[in-house]
């Protein structure tokens, strides 16, 4: 296993975490986007030769909170008066020396907050996808751009957009509540969709990547029913999901024509995926009476 | 793609048929499992009775024959197994290096095959797999 593959792997366990303490101590989604990148480019340059650290995010969160109180620093340097930002600047230097006990804190309620803000409706649905990818599920701007077929000054903009697009509105890293959070649900809910499509739309074609967008939509569903359990919407997206995926092996034939799910083989369907999306609607059955969009959609 | 952690207690060969992980071991793996589905790739996961309680049948010759456990001359046995849905190999390594695993267990990391990846023959004569799994 090479040491970059290994890296990698070390990094797309470690981004959503990183990204999500991040954003909690900066309360700006895109400062935090920057210095987790910094983070990342810096571990790449410095664990081939170093060795992967024996507590890898710890040696991140505390790279990329330098990196981001050098760039507070200087911006409070330029404009002395930014009272805010030397406000911003003085609880980040006290929470310094805390990263080994603040990795133990819980970090369930900055991802979710992380979720909901890189989601947030002011956005448009391709700006909150690619930032979702980039914040949650830790794809570069290359990554992104290929599976969306687009060109990476593209995604690039999306990115740079959406962050612009936050700091304007002043959203806040907070958590949405009650009706709100509801509503906030469906936008997220809305992304994930879409970037379960666009790879279930490529998942008949060669294209691993693409089609590996079906993947990372899986992945940030389950996330989010992990920490939403209540919420029969998210089991029955993630249900959907599921049972998309587990036809996949049934929908073209050996010449590559797609096949009539009347007329696939069953044979070949995912069953383990199947019953794990049959239990998936089970649970968010047993959570409403009325079922949503998402679990009637199967 | 998918990828198996199998875990191979240590001692665990030689474990009486009641034993039982202790409230705290259960406790810590619990953490661990709960990082597993909060970064959204725990598919399934079990534990395994000891193999005091088991019983291996052998095909020596071509015809079973069946040994009650323990088995004296195994010295690495099945624990439990999780399922993971990850993007690579090295992904499922860096779990599997994660785990708050006793000194003496070993965790074996290996892919799930999937219907791809046979030649179409084998993909033929195993149609009906999937259903199997139902």
């Amino acid at each position: 296993m090479t040491a970059t593959a290994a890296i990698e792997a070390v990094w797309r366990i470690e981004q959503p975490k990183l990204a999500a303490r991040l954003t909690r101590y900066l309360r700006d989604v895109g400062l935090a986007e920057e210095v987790v990148q910094d983070a990342f480019v810096l571990a790449l340059e410095r664990w081939p030769s170093d060795g992967i650290p024996h507590n890898p995010a710890a040696w991140l969160t505390r790279v990329a909170t330098n990196r981001a109180l050098d760039r507070l620093r200087r911006t409070v340097l330029i404009d002395g008066k930014h009272r805010q930002l030397a406000i911003d600047l003085a609880e980040l230097e006290q929470a310094m020396p805390d990263i080994e006990a603040a990795l133990d804190e819980d970090i369930d309620d900055d991802l979710l907050r992380l979720i909901f803000t890189s989601c947030h409706p002011v956005l448009p649905p391709e700006q909150r996808a690619a930032l979702a990818l980039r914040m949650l599920g830790g794809l570069s701007t290359p990554e992104i751009a290929r599976a969306f077929l687009v060109p990476e000054a593209t995604v690039a903009q999306r990115i740079v957009r959406a962050k612009r697009t936050l700091r304007e509105a002043g959203i806040a890293f907070e958590m949405p509540r009650g009706q709100e959070q509801r509503e906030r649900l469906g936008a997220v809910l809305e992304v994930i969709y879409l970037i379960f499509n666009e790879g279930y739309v490529a998942s008949a074609g060669p294209d691993w990547l693409r089609t590996n967008l079906c993947g990372e939509a899986m992945r940030l569903g389950r996330l989010l029913a992990a920490l939403v359990p209540q919420e029969p919407e998210t089991l029955g997206l993630v249900a959907l999901m599921e049972l998309s995926a587990a036809r996949f092996g049934a929908r073209i034939d050996a010449a590559g024509n797609p096949v009539l799910l009347l007329d696939q083989d069953r044979g070949r369907w995912d069953w383990s995926l199947i019953r794990r999306g049959l239990d998936g609607l089970n649970r968010a059955m047993a959570l409403t009476p009325t079922p949503g969009p998402y679990q009637l959609q199967r | 793609m998918r990828f198996m952690m199998l875990m191979i207690p240590g001692g665990y060969a030689t474990a009486a048929p009641d034993v039982r992980p202790e409230a705290e071991a259960v406790a810590t793996m619990m953490k661990y499992n709960e990082e597993l589905k909060r970064a959204g790739v725990l598919l399934a996961l079990d534990g395994l009775h000891p193999p005091s309680s088991g019983a291996r049948v052998s095909f020596k010759g071509g015809k079973p024959t069946v040994t009650d456990g323990p088995f004296a001359e195994v010295k690495e046995v099945l624990g439990g197994y999780w399922v993971i849905d990850v993007r690579s190999s090295e992904e499922a390594i860096e779990w599997a290096r994660r785990c708050p695993a006793g000194e003496n267990d070993v965790i074996e990391v290996r892919r799930v095959f999937e219907m791809d990846d046979f030649p179409e023959d084998v993909q033929k004569v195993a149609e009906g797999f999937g259903e199997l799994k139902g």
